[in-house]
């Protein structure tokens, strides 16, 4: 964009970086800018001026002198966006114009959300993570940029996927592996990563077996060692649920899983069909004869 | 669900200045990530991020940084801060009237916690130095916003003009 107005101004530019110059125009000012990099500003003209930067993210205000460069040392415009400039002489006419500061090429910090912390285990896409990518000032790099996701997991099983950014954004999902623990989620591009902890537990329990055995006048009812489909031990405290079925009548005991095994005692009752359950999943069936 | 292009005059995006309203443009979903978004969500980050518009304004032009906590969080709200300070510094104030907006949404991740949004915006700035208004610009810029939920409503982290 160029925007002219009736005080004159020219010159050559002297840019301190590699930098394509707007053309046409006495104020000559760069096209764009790479964030934290110097760059100069050309007038023509004699006597005193100020020169405005001007941003939403930042603001530079010179006193200059027409006809000369203004140079503005690394580390001066650091904030990405468009800038106006704005050239006035005291007494006299306005000349503006604009360019571009872009995020440095470098990326420095990644902002990396990956949930959940905590899931069962085999699930497919079961965990997300997405990333936006930061140069060393903050700005977000929008130019494409691919990211390395990676999951590993204690038993070293990897998974790998690379996404390139799309506006500064990408994102993946990983499956859950079979193994429960602590699986580490990071991404990486270049030089910087970022990583985070993802708690694989458990599934629900599979092929839940119960036997039982008479004392005196009460079934001892015991469960093998609950595992999921994996074979990863069912966590203690999990409710496991058997139901004892009579003529006339029906009993319920919930039990938390202790040691990996349910056990409880109820009462005998000829011809009763006991069954176990933990949550939606159904175990074996016991029917009982005196 | 979404009609291919929706125009509505923002009335959220009356300008303090004359009462003038930017039009609001908002392109069809070509959405990056696996989550759907609502029309109820759609139009809630529409509504913020147009709202985001007159805090910013307002806060530049009175250089009040306290205006840009309803609208702005993280890096997008210390910049703009950090700007404040220095248009205070130097005695300048920036007028920004958006005209139109252009909207578009590009990302919602997976977990909900961030949208992304991209507008090619018209807006008008007024420069003032001292009470003296030094220069008065038309700018046309393309804006990538990412924005975040917070209480009641969707923050700006990032705000931030990029070449097309």
């Amino acid at each position: 964009m160029k925007f002219r107005l009736p005080f004159l101004l020219g010159g050559l530019a002297v840019a301190t970086t590699q930098l394509a110059f707007a053309q046409g125009g006495s104020m000559r000012v760069p096209k764009t800018v790479e964030a934290g990099s110097a760059f100069s500003i050309q007038s023509t003209g004699s006597g005193q001026a100020t020169l405005y930067i001007i941003g939403p993210a930042q603001v530079l205000k010179r006193n200059v002198q027409l006809g000369e460069t203004t140079t503005f040392p690394a580390g001066s415009l650091y904030n990405a966006g468009r800038y106006l400039v704005v050239l006035t002489a005291a007494g006299a006419s306005t000349e503006s114009d604009s360019f571009d500061v872009v995020p440095a090429t470098q990326p420095a910090k990644l902002s990396f959300l990956a949930k959940p912390s905590r899931l069962p285990v085999s699930l497919h896409d079961g965990i997300t993570g997405a990333v936006y990518v930061f140069d060393p000032y903050g700005n977000l790099i929008a130019a494409p940029t691919p990211v390395s996701f990676e999951l590993s997991s204690p038993a070293g099983t990897v998974q790998k996927r690379v996404v390139v950014t799309k506006d500064g954004a990408a994102w993946t999902g990983m499956d859950s592996t079979a193994q429960q623990g602590i699986d580490k989620f990071a991404a990486r591009v270049g030089d910087v990563s970022s990583m985070r902890v993802v708690e694989q537990v458990p599934g629900d329990p599979c092929a839940l077996k119960m036997s039982a055995r008479q004392s005196g006048q009460q079934l001892q009812l015991a469960t093998d060692p609950v595992r999921d489909c994996n074979g990863n031990a069912v966590p203690d405290g999990t409710i496991v649920t058997f139901t004892e079925s009579y003529r006339g009548g029906q009993s319920t005991v919930d039990v938390p899983l202790k040691r990996g095994v349910a056990e409880v005692e109820m009462p005998v009752h000829s011809g009763a069909t006991i069954s176990v359950a933990s949550g939606v999943v159904m175990g074996n069936q016991i029917g009982w004869e005196k | 669900m979404f009609k291919p292009l929706l125009i509505l005059s923002a009335t959220l995006a009356a300008s303090a200045y004359g009462g003038a309203q930017a039009s609001v443009r908002v392109e069809p979903l070509t959405l990056q990530g696996p989550r759907p978004l609502q029309e109820q969500t759609r139009a809630a980050v529409i509504r913020d991020y147009l709202q985001s518009w007159q805090s910013f304004s307002a806060a530049l032009d009175q250089n009040r940084p306290a205006l840009l906590d309803a609208d702005f969080v993280g890096t997008a709200k210390e910049k703009l801060a950090d700007t404040i300070q220095q248009q205070a510094a130097l005695g300048v104030r920036t007028h920004y009237q958006d005209i139109s907006h252009d909207l578009q949404i590009v990302f919602y991740s997976p977990e909900g916690l961030s949208i992304e949004l991209t507008d090619n915006v018209e807006y008008n700035v007024q420069v003032i130095d001292h009470d003296k208004v030094t220069a008065t610009q038309r700018v046309s810029a393309h804006y990538v916003v990412v924005l975040t939920p917070a209480e009641v409503s969707w923050r700006v982290r990032v705000f931030q003009a990029v070449p097309e």
